[in-house]
């Protein structure tokens, strides 16, 4: 055993001494906030298909973001790849990506990429009231209408998940922090139901144990695929009309300006956009496709019809604002 | 007690390097912090949310620090003083919960009980985590010390609690102080048990300026705060230390002590091991094993499991033997040339271990992309980041056990004309053998669970046992999450074991 871990070791620091300034001829560096139980068959697909061999560092995206600004110029890094928006519009800030080509570009709509056109979103996924339908007979239309009192205690959700953080960073963005606090403070004396992740907050709607939780689309379907359409009596409601309830987050992709490797870095990024790529989020972890021409999964309503809030994404970076906002109102911490 | 012989250059030197490396993160601390001018750093912290959440760090540090220094007397006297045997399987078991990371003891405990979050769980938690720093030197303190002055107390009347009190603990005073330091730096640097339980400290807010708000140069400003904390406590360490120091510690006789122990006495000592144990160890075990069966469908991959196994241990490893290396020359300074000099180099070592491990991976990713480029993203400096977390706590063991080491044999050797070097290497060393290898053992354990560090450093595609943990827990996968973790307390044993021979070994000498 001791010997294996040596020898392990070892390699690793002899690995040191090979390589040099070559990159353009390496393989190209991915730093990926999305996890390698998610994305890294897409990737081994990609490496088949192309034979541009991938070196995939997986890390928090956020934690990839404060790396990539800390490396700045000297970063290996050819290609990030974000859980979020957020982490791309502070990567962007930076001055850390390049433009990207209009091929790839005009291949997503405006409104789910960079108004400076250096990074695309890759995939989406919408807010949405998952409920139960034994318990729930009026959905809500807004998401002022769960402040009623008819919700009192019926409500589950994740404080310290990102995309609920993202919902209240985009509830900030569009009616300011005054407003915002008061929902959150509404929110709150309306006792709701804190859940350690959005399945679990499904789970709990799916039981009854609360009526009705604000997570992300996909979560029904994952528990569909898993245990079959009759196991799940929970049903997703979505909030349309623009309404804030019906945020479209995205995960998304940006080339290093710093990258000697931008040529297969960009054709990673229209991989990712291509019709494999975005069938593979579509039909493996039950997002919104983000290239035209794809369809979403099974029934998901179009994002037409979803018609979600306009809202610039780069601006959802001001997570950290949001996490003091839902301390505040005593919604994140105990 | 401090000698009249000056330190010889070849322990200053390398003390002084070490010193060095250790205040490479604070050096980054202060070129990032101050990048957006003195006026910013100023009105960063003169924030009252600032104050609110490191009163709160306070607040979490005394209460586990004090609830681990009971916690962790009470284990020590049951291994070294109580009747309940064997003495192995008792350390074993109450070092095990040192093995769990607290992201995951803290997980276990939250999916458990739900209602345990906030500060109740983030106690309960830490203080399991932390109690062996506490224990580990205060056992090896008891076996060393001199039996004689317990029998001399006891015959004179006192009663045993109260010979235990005064004698026993006013012995072990100083291996206490150096745990409760070890335990408050770690309280001040945890963000795995805080982040589970949802109780917000400080070390929030610097993680949140990394993820949510993706800002080096804020969580470097907010990170100093935490560099003056650890300041003070260190230098608090010191002051309490050396006013006892001048104890007469015995040279190692076998223990005779045997205080009577009825059967009322015997049957709550039971209990209380038997309740440290479950909560401290047994609650994640269980927990983990439930995971892993719960989702008897997944094939567990062994061949992955055994690679991380081998990555972990390996890195593990190295690491241990470096820090103990490392830390031997600041140990033995500072345990026997007392001076201003030793004193600032062994603070130098603590300063940064109230640091949370991803400054100081950020800090060292500032360093290598910058000088060391060949070594970025590769092993060498991963383990350099490692040796400077876990640097301090190989530094306090190893100290503890060579100023309880008696000097007279080193005084025999100098009369014999022996010089400074060759003392140390002749005798010094062998006698603070047992220190050293608990350094490496309790560096080994810590580097096992270290994650934030290996996941910025390490070389592309590694995996140890932690990053698995990791990524299968960052999908909500418990059941894969079970057989790396079962494997990463399993791993454990084998240093907890060093630690138990050499603990006995103590005694033996």
């Amino acid at each position: 055993m001791i010997g294996v871990a040596a020898a392990t070791v070892l390699a690793g620091c002899a690995a040191s001494d090979g390589e040099s300034s070559n990159t353009s001829s390496g393989p190209l560096v991915v730093y990926s906030g999305r996890s390698e139980a998610l994305v890294a068959e897409l990737f081994s697909q990609f490496s088949t298909e192309t034979g541009t061999e991938l070196e995939v560092r997986y890390a928090d995206s956020g934690e990839l973001a404060a790396l990539l600004i800390t490396e700045g110029n000297a970063s290996p890094a050819d290609v990030y790849f974000s859980q979020d928006a957020g982490a791309l519009g502070a990567v962007e800030d930076a001055g850390l990506f390049s433009a990207l080509p209009s091929d790839i570009t005009q291949l997503v709509d405006s409104k789910f990429r960079s108004t400076q056109d250096r990074w695309v979103a890759t995939s989406g996924r919408a807010r949405v009231a998952v409920y139960n339908p034994n318990l729930v007979t009026t959905v809500p239309n807004t998401i002022d209408d769960i402040l009623d009192p008819m919700w009192k205690g019926k409500v589950g959700f994740a404080p310290t998940n990102a995309s609920w953080q993202s919902f209240v960073t985009a509830l900030r963005v569009v009616r300011g922090e005054d407003e915002a606090e008061q929902w959150l403070t509404a929110f709150k004396a309306n006792e709701p139901v804190a859940y350690e992740k959005n399945s679990a907050v499904r789970d709990a709607v799916n039981i009854g144990e609360v009526s009705m939780g604000l997570i992300n689309h996909y979560y029904l379907y994952e528990k569909i695929a898993a245990e079959g359409a009759d196991a799940v009596t929970a049903k997703n409601h979505y909030f349309t009309g623009g309404d804030i309830g019906g945020l479209i987050n995205v995960a998304g992709v940006g080339v290093l300006e710093s990258s000697k490797n931008k040529d297969a870095a960009n054709q990673l990024v229209k991989f990712l956009l291509s019709a494999q790529g975005q069938e593979y989020f579509a039909q493996k972890t039950f997002e919104y496709p983000m290239a035209a021409g794809v369809a979403a999964y099974g029934d998901l309503p179009s994002i037409e019809e979803l018609n979600p809030p306009a809202i610039d994404l780069s601006d959802l970076k001001s997570i950290a604002k949001t996490q003091e906002l839902l301390a505040k109102t005593g919604l994140l911490t105990k | 007690m401090s000698s009249r012989v000056r330190a010889p250059i070849a322990l200053v030197a390398p003390a002084f390097v070490a010193a060095v490396l250790s205040l490479v993160p604070v050096w980054y601390l202060f070129q990032t912090a101050f990048t957006s001018g003195f006026a910013a750093v100023v009105d960063e912290l003169m924030q009252i949310r600032t104050l609110q959440l490191v009163l709160r760090s306070l607040l979490l540090m005394v209460t586990v620090t004090s609830a681990s220094v009971v916690i962790g007397i009470f284990a020590a006297w049951v291994v070294a003083r109580s009747p309940l045997r064997p003495r192995l399987l008792l350390i074993i078991a109450f070092s095990l919960s040192l093995a769990i990371p607290s992201y995951l003891a803290a997980f276990a405990w939250v999916s458990w009980i739900p209602g345990i979050s906030g500060f109740f769980g983030a106690f309960i938690v830490l203080t399991f985590v932390c109690y062996p720093f506490v224990m580990l030197p205060v056992i090896a303190s008891m076996d060393i010390s001199d039996p004689m002055a317990e029998k001399v107390a006891l015959s004179l009347g006192r009663r045993p609690f109260g010979v235990f009190r005064t004698v026993t603990l006013g012995q072990s005073r100083p291996a206490i102080t150096g745990g409760a330091l070890l335990v408050a730096l770690y309280v001040l640097s945890d963000f795995g048990a805080v982040a589970a339980m949802r109780y917000e400290v400080f070390t929030w807010v610097i993680y949140g300026a990394y993820r949510a708000g993706f800002n080096p140069s804020r969580a470097a400003i907010l990170s100093s705060v935490l560099l003056m904390a650890a300041l003070v406590l260190t230098l608090i360490e010191v002051r309490v230390r050396s006013t006892r120091d001048t104890f007469r510690m015995g040279a190692g006789v076998r223990r005779a002590t045997n205080i009577q122990f009825g059967v009322t006495a015997r049957i709550a000592t039971i209990a209380g091991a038997v309740l440290l144990v479950s909560f401290g160890a047994g609650v994640p075990i269980w927990r983990v094993i439930y995971w892993t069966g719960f989702d008897s469908n997944t094939d567990v991959q062994w061949d992955v499991v055994f690679r991380s196994i081998a990555t972990s241990f390996g890195i593990g490893i190295v690491t241990s033997v470096v820090t103990a290396l490392v830390a031997l020359p600041i140990a033995l300074l500072s345990a026997r040339y007392r001076g201003k000099t030793s004193q600032i180099l062994e603070g130098s070592t603590y300063v940064a271990h109230a640091l949370p491990g991803i400054v100081i991976a950020i800090s060292i990713v500032y360093l290598g992309i910058r000088t060391l480029r060949p070594l970025y993203q590769e092993m060498p400096l991963l383990i350099l980041a490692q040796v400077l977390i876990f640097l301090p706590l190989a530094v306090a063991s190893m100290r503890t056990a060579i100023a309880m080491s008696t000097q007279s044999l080193e005084h025999v050797a100098r009369s014999l004309g022996a010089g400074s070097m060759m003392t140390l290497l002749r005798v010094t060393i062998p006698l603070a053998l047992p220190g050293i290898m608990a350094a490496g053992a309790l560096s080994m354990l810590s580097s096992v669970k270290e994650l934030p560090a290996t996941l910025l450093l390490r070389p592309t595609g590694t995996e140890t046992l932690a990053t698995q943990i990791w990524k299968f827990s960052a999908v909500s996968d418990y059941a894969a999450v079970g057989p790396f973790a079962l494997a990463m307390i399993l791993l454990a044993v084998v240093p907890v074991a060093v630690l138990t021979a050499t603990t006995r070994q103590g005694i033996a000498r």
